[in-house]
């Protein structure tokens, strides 16, 4: 491994073997999601299906405060998180926003800038 | 004697199958990505492909942190898309070559890889999607497949440098392989994006044409980056260029771009399509 390699980069959290180890119950209740079932019991009945998954206080307070750093910083992944964003019909840019402290419409008008240079093709 | 007849590379951004879903091709927003599909519709008629080898990352849902392998192969009669859980319409299935898939396993393992091997493997958008845009008027797909699936999610994640060795090695198993099939490699996923964190939304078109450049000519210039460079180049998700590194690999020594497209932005992603064949 290059000495580089253990530079944190600014604004970026590797989901690596200690996020994982941490994040596993949050992540399980996500990838439930893939079930239909299990979004409707979800909505139902937040508390209850959340106490089917064994979170840590810091991940089910995250979870019911929408708080999309959080739920990473408390091991989240944001492939299994997106399926939680999903039952709120939020996209990944409405996640973006929410993580970048932008209104939707400025983070997708930061996302169209960043080509508005390009020479097409 | 199979003939590897040429490698088509795609991003897979689930929002391309909404845009499929409600007609919106030729919308201003859809219409630079779209109408980078043309030429590979063409060039799928010109060199008629019957079996797939795709080279993709699941997103949670056929395998979950329960049980993650670096690498993965189908080896299954039929391949299944199901929810994902976000709203996705659901994709038409696949047909497999298990005995093509059973031939390239026996190759990955003879050059000292191991894979795991999966006779049952729910394939997602970025499998489907790249099919959906190669061929969007069919009621079943015109080639079989044989999905290899990376870990793209939890690091550690193999290096660029294993990746490529892998689709190699892949590329050995083909040109071995007795049949007459006609076989097309498929990279999917890419390129610059980053869906979390503070970083969200970042793209880096130096680094995506970077690897535009060299993937043809020397896919080699690629690995010289570890995970984690291509991270901090990339993007948190822009890793899946690791799916297109191997699937370069699979293609064979040398090769020449016929068609390449790049757009920013399909939702938070630098898009790109490229078409190779092999000299």
């Amino acid at each position: 491994m290059a000495d580089h390699d253990t530079l944190p980069i600014p604004g970026t959290t590797l989901f690596d073997g200690d996020a994982a180890a941490k994040g596993y119950a949050l992540n399980a209740l996500c990838y439930s999601f893939n079930d239909a079932a299990n979004r409707q019991a979800f909505l139902d009945d937040e508390d209850a299906y959340c106490a089917r998954f064994d979170l840590t206080p810091v991940q089910r307070k995250a979870v019911a405060d929408r708080d999309v750093l959080g739920m990473i910083a408390a091991g989240g992944n944001i492939y299994y998180l997106a399926k939680l964003a999903g039952i709120f019909g939020l996209n990944v840019q409405d996640v973006g926003a929410l993580q970048t402290g932008k209104t939707v419409a400025e983070f997708k008008q930061m996302l169209l800038d960043q080509g508005k240079d390009l020479a097409h093709g | 004697m199979a003939e590897v007849v040429g490698a088509y590379f795609t991003s897979h951004v689930p929002a391309i199958g909404g845009a499929i879903h409600r007609g919106d091709q030729q919308t201003p927003y859809w219409k630079p990505f779209f109408d980078g599909f043309l030429r590979v519709h063409e060039w799928l008629a010109e060199v008629k492909p019957d079996v797939a080898v795709v080279f993709n990352n699941d997103h949670g849902l056929n395998f979950f942190l329960d049980c993650l392998p670096t690498f993965a192969v189908g080896a299954a009669h039929e391949y299944h898309n199901a929810d994902e859980g976000w709203g996705l319409p659901l994709y038409k299935s696949f047909a497999g070559h298990p005995a093509l898939s059973w031939h390239i396993i026996e190759q990955l393992v003879g050059d000292e890889f191991d894979p795991a091997t999966c006779q049952k493997m729910k394939v997602d958008h970025a499998l489907s999607i790249p099919f959906e845009l190669a061929w969007p008027d069919v009621d079943a797909w015109p080639v079989k497949i044989v999905p290899v699936a990376i870990n793209t999610v939890q690091h550690p994640l193999p290096s660029a440098k294993r990746c490529l060795a892998l689709g190699r090695s892949i590329h050995r198993a083909l040109a071995s392989w007795q049949g007459d099939e006609r076989i097309v490699v498929i990279g999917t996923g890419g390129l610059s994006h980053q869906l979390d964190g503070a970083r969200a939304g970042f793209m880096n078109p130096e680094y995506d044409r970077f690897c535009l450049d060299n993937l043809a000519s020397d896919p080699d210039a690629l690995t010289h980056h570890s995970i984690h460079d291509i991270v901090r180049l990339s993007g948190t998700q822009g890793v899946e260029v690791l799916n297109w590194i191997a699937a370069r690999g699979a293609l064979g020594p040398t090769a020449r771009e016929v068609h390449r497209n790049y757009h920013i932005p399909i939702s938070n992603t630098a898009a790109a399509t490229l078409l190779l064949d092999p000299v």
